[in-house]
């Protein structure tokens, strides 16, 4: 796979729709990783499948808070800093490295650090599409610790946790990031190669790439970018399930922070022939979206808006009282609805009482 | 005698237009060719204005200019300063080098010597690292030694706490007496690289603001007149000579914001839809309050990503000079024959069928000889007309944030091309000397204050936060030369923030004020 400016543009901006509203902007992690390839080449992109039984994979990304992010950038050796800490504490060398978020930035860190550190790096994630916490990922469902895991700032300050399970080195891990300035780099869930062949959601990086070039595409041959975006989807294995769930202005949005986490709600109406008013709620991504009082997508499946006119994607922190949108609800690769996986990250997990339905049951 | 006589100039492409403006009524208009040097233009603007029989000089209280020149040339990458960026902020950031993400054309135009070294902070106001004085002064030096002449300073969240540019600015103006420097501090808001790059650019666009606002001043000399100079920002409001030639960036995109302002002051509305009809589009735009609303996008000048805030409009392929095709189906634009409309249209004597040679033939307007659309048979006319009045409606219903039918406001020379009502609107308002629209804005004569910034509502509680952002956004629009007792709190924005403790929310906040004239007094009569 190439890694020309084009193919990384396309990379982030496929990232930003997958973000769901979350994952921050990957602007700044798309310059990053030019930066990295014009330095030292392209990352080497494998297939999970080839991946030996006791390859060591970790997972890297950033965590904290996207607002940090976008004033103060990384360092550069916090990737191969923290990489290390866990590589003494396991006693291994890593033999590849992989995203544990898809959505947004967290894209394309790993792929930063796999051109810098000459590491392969697997085409795949842990969630298929951002979620706001370290526990809600495939790997802690399918029963890969989290621990050992290590964080690292720009100074070269290095924490590592032992942590009972994921939902505690959450927290921990919070804490320690708030010390850092808001924002370090993390390593964890390290895995070999047949518990990543359980718990990975494959090809990710490939499809975002792809989504993002759907898009490219369509708008440099003057055609609806959001039929082409629903053309690419519905050949992805995952994604298959997508549907439009309105188009229209944003008439009234609310905010606040609840626990850290930015909450709040968009009403979307839709006026022509037909007016219908669509609500979305969201927590960093959308949870759930209902037109004219009936549910019609939540959690985990994707909802997405989309800027009407250039089909970019919005991140819920740059919705705005009058922009015009369009909202598509994307279906959750099928790991993400299995029933384990719901426990940790479906409706319930985000405090609402309805259970999972599918968008193509939603919406048919 | 008139106690507000204000001439408002606008400096396009192709046309210089200028207004002389008493209070809110206009009293003169021109248009006249854009010259290559600029200056000429404008004389022979403001000479047509203030004719031997008309009002003298010395009555004029204030001039005002709305110009493109600053964007066009950084965009094309003439005439700018190297510059020579130092960013406070090791051992954080270095992974991302200034000037990363900008087209070669423009970054190797730009390209001095970057130097980073410790500083900056942490979103709470800590220090990142300490101030190393040493270091700032030895990247000065490099500045020296290289030849430069223009510096921009940035640090991590310097948008909260700017000591470490100020004292970095002190040093390397030790050491480089003549530079022109600027703090990323004083222009931007949140996100280092688009605040760092809008530092960049207007520290390349120093030298020559020098030279563009003197030739401006020389203008005015030359016509005797002695009142003083403010030019357009691009959210609608002025600062002065000597503002202008420290933050030139600030100028960027005030083309379309004045025609907007210019619209609402022309129409009485302040809340509305901004038609604006050229020869080959037509810009469509949303007033909130006598403002334009704000794209959200990041806004890109030549391909450079900042944070700037632009106005939020719609352009569509239709104009005065949009060609009209009968095969394979009707059409009206885009294609348009621009400029040459004076020779290509068919009531000029030309081959082309525009959208002006249509609305000639339905007898709606008076452009060049109407016996040469004579001939055009009045069942097609008709349909041209539903065609081009469609294409309006559309592009209103794109823009419209409410269903019910909202005020349009017509301005631009194509606005002929509006025959009938459009489906959709309200009242729909056609004003007086909507040609010279552009202008007008710029003669407004308000002047504003802004803040950005993250406050913690926690350790502040909101009120007191909002209180403080407020008062700052007045004392700066105070400061700008707005009266006192007379500033409006235009906008307050609020954004929480993800991840962050203690409340972290962003707020924006604006003020804007009439220019106290009687400040400026002195200068004048």
């Amino acid at each position: 796979m190439s890694f020309e400016p084009t193919d990384i543009q396309d990379l982030a901006r496929g990232a930003a729709l997958l973000g769901a509203g979350g994952g921050g902007d990957p602007y700044l992690g798309s310059l990053l990783l030019e930066a990295a390839v014009a330095e030292h080449g392209a990352p080497r992109l494998i297939n999970v499948e080839s991946l030996a039984d006791d390859d060591l994979l970790i997972p890297v990304a950033m965590m904290g808070a996207p607002t940090v992010l976008l004033e103060k950038f990384p360092n550069g050796g916090e990737g191969k800093r923290v990489l290390a800490r866990l590589e003494d504490r396991i006693g291994r060398r890593a033999t590849a490295i992989m995203a544990a978020e898809i959505g947004g930035g967290n894209a394309l860190i790993p792929l930063m650090l796999g051109a810098q550190l000459g590491l392969p790096v697997v085409d795949g994630d842990g969630m298929g599409r951002a979620f706001p916490e370290l526990h809600m990922v495939t790997f802690n469902i399918f029963d890969v610790s989290i621990s050992p895991m290590a964080m690292t700032d720009e100074h070269g300050n290095v924490v590592s946790i032992d942590g009972v399970g994921g939902e505690h080195v959450e927290r921990l891990a919070r804490h320690v990031i708030m010390g850092m300035g808001g924002s370090g780099m993390i390593a964890l869930y390290p895995m070999n190669g047949v518990q990543a062949r359980q718990a990975t959601v494959r090809g990710t990086i490939s499809m975002a790439m792809e989504i993002g070039a759907a898009l490219r595409n369509a708008r440099e041959a003057g055609l609806d970018p959001f039929e082409a975006l629903s053309d690419y989807l519905r050949s992805t294995p995952y994604y298959q399930h997508c549907h439009a769930l309105c188009t229209g202005k944003i008439v009234d949005l609310q905010r606040e922070t609840r626990a850290g986490f930015a909450v709040g709600r968009a009403i979307i109406e839709t006026h022509g022939r037909s007016s219908s008013t669509t609500k979305i709620e969201f927590q960093n991504e959308h949870l759930a979206a209902w037109t004219d009082g009936r549910l019609r997508a939540s959690v985990p499946d994707l909802i997405c808006v989309l800027d009407q006119e250039t089909a970019e994607p919005i991140t819920t922190e740059a919705l705005k009282y009058g922009q015009r949108v369009h909202v598509m609800a994307i279906g959750a690769p099928p790991i993400l609805r299995e029933t384990r996986s719901l426990a940790v990250l479906g409706p319930q997990a985000f405090g609402y009482e309805h259970d999972f339905q599918e968008i193509e049951q939603l919406n048919q | 005698m008139a106690q507000n006589l204000r001439i408002g100039v606008d400096v396009g492409g192709t046309n210089t237009d200028a207004v002389l403006m008493d209070g809110d009524s206009i009293l003169e208009t021109c248009k006249t060719p854009t010259t290559h040097d600029i200056g000429s233009g404008i004389v022979s603007a403001i000479r047509e204005l203030l004719h031997p029989e008309g009002t003298h000089t010395a009555e004029v209280r204030a001039v005002m200019i709305g110009t493109t020149q600053f964007t066009n040339t950084f965009v094309q990458a003439r005439g700018l300063a190297r510059v020579g960026v130092l960013r406070l902020s090791l051992p954080a950031s270095a992974s991302l080098l200034p000037l990363a993400g900008w087209p070669p054309v423009v970054a190797d135009a730009v390209r001095g010597v970057s130097v980073l070294v410790p500083g900056g902070y942490e979103f709470d106001g800590r220090e990142i690292s300490s101030f190393d004085e040493r270091a700032v002064r030895d990247a000065a030096r490099q500045f020296r030694d290289a030849g430069l002449t223009a510096v921009a300073i940035s640090c991590p969240f310097s948008s909260v706490r700017d000591d470490m540019e100020v004292r970095a600015r002190q040093i390397v103006a030790e050491e480089l007496p003549d530079a022109a420097i600027t703090m990323s501090s004083e222009i931007g808001s949140t996100g280092l690289l688009a605040r760092e790059n809008a530092a960049i650019i207007n520290a390349s666009l120093a030298r020559l603001a020098e030279q563009i606002v003197d030739s401006f001043q020389a203008a005015l000399d030359s016509l005797g007149i002695e009142a003083p100079l403010f030019v357009s920002q691009n959210d609608g409001t002025l600062m002065n000579a000597g503002f202008t030639k420290r933050f030139p960036v600030l100028t960027f995109a005030s083309g379309p914001t004045n025609s907007m302002r210019g619209a609402a002051l022309l129409s009485g509305c302040t809340d509305g839809i901004v038609i604006d009809i050229g020869g080959t589009t037509t810009d469509v735009g949303v007033l909130q309050n006598g403002f334009p609303r704000h794209s959200s996008e990041p806004v890109r000048v030549g391909g450079v990503y900042t944070n700037f805030r632009m106005p939020d409009l719609l352009s569509v392929g239709l104009g005065g000079g949009s060609v009209v095709r009968r095969e394979p189906e009707l059409s009206v634009g885009p294609a348009s024959v621009g400029l040459d409309i004076v020779r290509e249209a068919l009531v000029f004597g030309g081959h082309t069928l525009t959208a002006t040679d249509v609305v000639v033939a339905l007898g709606a307007a008076e452009v060049g000889e109407r016996s040469k659309v004579a001939h055009l048979e009045q069942e097609f006319l008709e349909c041209c007309r539903t065609r081009i009045q469609q294409i309006i409606v559309d592009t209103i219903d794109r823009v419209k944030t409410r269903a019910e039918n909202q005020p349009v406001i017509l301005v631009g020379g194509g606005s002929i091309l509006v025959t009938q009502h459009l489906e959709g609107a309200g009242e729909q308002i056609l004003p007086p000397h909507s040609n010279v629209a552009n202008a007008v804005g710029a003669g407004i004569a308000q002047v504003g204050g802004e803040v950005d910034r993250v406050y913690s509502f926690d350790q502040l509680s909101r009120d007191a936060a909002l209180d403080m952002a407020r008062t700052e956004a007045i004392e700066q629009a105070r400061q700008a030369g707005a009266r006192q007792n007379a500033i409006d709190i235009v906008s307050v924005e609020e954004v929480p923030l993800a991840y962050m403790p203690g409340g972290s929310v962003r707020v924006r906040v604006k003020a804007v004020g009439d220019l106290d004239l009687d400040r400026f007094s002195g200068t004048s009569s």
